[in-house]
């Protein structure tokens, strides 16, 4: 599904973000990339989001080379990923239910989808009754929550998430492992990335670990 | 999906605008404070134009006769001059209304009544002669002073030619400079308003490139990321001008107020409420213009891909 093809990056001639990198992940995998800061885990997420370009190397989505798309096109493969940050980037002047609407309506659902969908995709992720509270009136739990059901509310084929545990204590971390791998559980293919231990251990199905720009080692283990 | 789009750009962007208060208010305010300059402007140069009117007309040139002067040599006077090209109107005030004017004049003053009592009418008849423009006095002059000859009239009838000559041609020069001071002056008002606009509401829509960022990452195309910056600039041009437009009204109802005894004739509220519909496109024009560019070059900037 994502194929990086000998990829590199150079900031500058002194920092190298990525080094050569090769990788394939398969449709329904849940990779998790784990690495110092500064290994290259988020520049690796930023290339599948073309949020930034490789200086040699292709990244493909599928069949598609994504730093090929032009500026049209690049919005129509984001609405195919859904994206979680450390940061949750939520939209701070619109309330949990808009966030989340923005993404459909970006997406070219109509309203009666939008009116069904959004409360339900809150239940699920626990936060039925905090529809109307803007970002600033939620926990950071609950802001990764809302983050989480507005990327995969237009059913996405990949959902990426940096750190999506790094703000949050242990068990907020563990509840939201947890409803990323029920996510996965429905089929979609998700890349993480993290550093926190627990969360490698709980769910590294494939944990690939990455050091100054480069792949040290990829291993798969079996679905706990 | 295109009036979908379109309804959904509109929505978000009123939204916006209410819950980004104090960025929207700034952006309001500045789009008055250009919109409040340009009618300002407006009704100042209608102004303007009314004093130098009143000045213009009350310049004339005219030309006493003395006493002895025939009726017909008058006339013929009179007739050669309204044909004049620069000439636009020739009053003539026979000797009786000059006297009775004069004594109307000094009615309270009983030795000079006597004493004009005594002499008799001592005016000669006058020529009042209004020029199209002020800059003509001078040829109107120099047909008094040299072509009368032609007229087969005696010069001598003419007992004095009195011409403002120094008022007109000052006043002439002060309507000039000021024109051209205006001019120079409004456009560099409006190019710092408009200037001060752009930045207040580029510095809006930079505050929010974190969002713009956000939006990108969700999959926003262009319409939704960059339309309700457009929507709230619109909104903002459109309460700039009702502002405006009301703060203009008690201001020339004050510089009526202050300047009332200076400049009697000219009324700058019945200038503004006779012209209201003018004045207020105008500015509705302007501020819509003026919020939708600024805001367009600010999104073109920082809200690009």
């Amino acid at each position: 599904m994502i194929y990086f093809d000998k990829v590199s990056k150079a900031y500058n001639p002194e920092t190298i973000a990525l080094n050569d990198i090769s990788l394939v992940i398969e449709p329904g995998e849940l990779v998790a990339i784990v690495g110092h800061s500064g290994a290259g885990k988020t520049t690796l997420l930023k290339m599948i989001l073309a949020e930034d370009r490789p200086t040699s190397g292709k990244v493909f989505f599928e069949s598609t080379d994504i730093h090929s798309l032009n500026k049209y096109n690049i919005p129509k493969l984001r609405q195919r990923i859904g994206s979680v940050f450390q940061d949750f980037r939520l939209l701070p002047n619109k309330t949990a239910y808009e966030n989340i609407a923005f993404a459909m309506e970006v997406a070219g659902r109509d309203e009666g989808e939008i009116k069904n969908d959004v409360p339900r995709v809150l239940e699920i992720v626990g936060l039925g009754d905090r529809l109307w509270h803007f970002p600033h009136e939620l926990s950071g739990g609950e802001r990764q929550r809302v983050a989480i059901a507005r990327a995969i509310i237009n059913q996405p084929d990949l959902l990426i998430a940096d750190e999506p545990t790094g703000n949050l204590d242990p068990e907020n971390a563990l509840e939201i492992i947890e409803i990323f791998k029920k996510i996965n559980d429905l089929g979609t293919t998700i890349i993480l990335t993290t550093h926190n231990p627990k969360v490698i251990e709980k769910i590294g199905h494939r944990v690939v670990t990455m050091e100054r720009g480069k792949i040290i080692s990829d291993e798969k283990r079996a679905k706990k | 999906m295109i009036w979908v789009n379109f309804k959904r750009v509109v929505r978000s962007g009123f939204v916006n605008f209410w819950r980004n208060g104090l960025v929207s208010l700034a952006s309001v305010l500045a789009i008055t404070v250009s919109l409040f300059v340009i009618g300002a402007l407006m009704v100042s140069t209608a102004f303007l134009n009314g004093v130098v009117n009143e000045v213009k007309n009350k310049v004339d040139i005219s030309v006493s006769f003395r006493p002895e002067a025939s009726l017909s040599d008058i006339k013929a006077v009179e007739k050669s001059l309204s044909q004049l090209p620069d000439v636009k109107e020739v009053t003539y005030i026979s000797r009786e209304d000059e006297y009775k004017a004069f004594r109307d004049r000094h009615q309270d003053n009983a030795l000079l009544v006597q004493s004009l009592d005594e002499v008799g009418n001592p005016f000669g008849a006058r020529l009042n002669i209004r020029a199209i423009d002020p800059a003509r006095y001078e040829s109107i002059a120099n047909f008094l002073e040299n072509d009368i000859q032609s007229l087969s009239v005696n010069r001598s009838i003419i007992d004095q030619v009195t011409f403002k000559r120094d008022i007109v041609s000052r006043l002439t020069k002060i309507i000039a400079v000021a024109k051209r001071i205006g001019l120079v002056a409004s456009t560099v008002m409006i190019c710092l308003a408009a200037f001060a606009t752009f930045n207040t509401i580029s510095l809006a829509i930079y505050t929010s490139r974190e969002e713009v960022s956000v939006m990108r990452l969700v999959g926003a195309g262009n319409i939704y990321v960059k339309g309700p910056f457009l929507i709230e600039g619109i909104i903002s041009g459109l309460i700039g001008t009702l502002l405006a437009v009301s703060l203009l009204y008690p201001s020339v109802l004050w510089i009526k107020s202050i300047s009332y005894n200076v400049f009697g004739g000219i009324d700058l509220v019945s200038y503004y409420s006779g012209n209201f519909a003018m004045i207020f496109l105008t500015l509705l024009v302007s501020g819509l213009a003026l919020g939708f560019v600024a805001s367009y070059l600010a999104v073109r900037k920082y809200a690009s891909l």
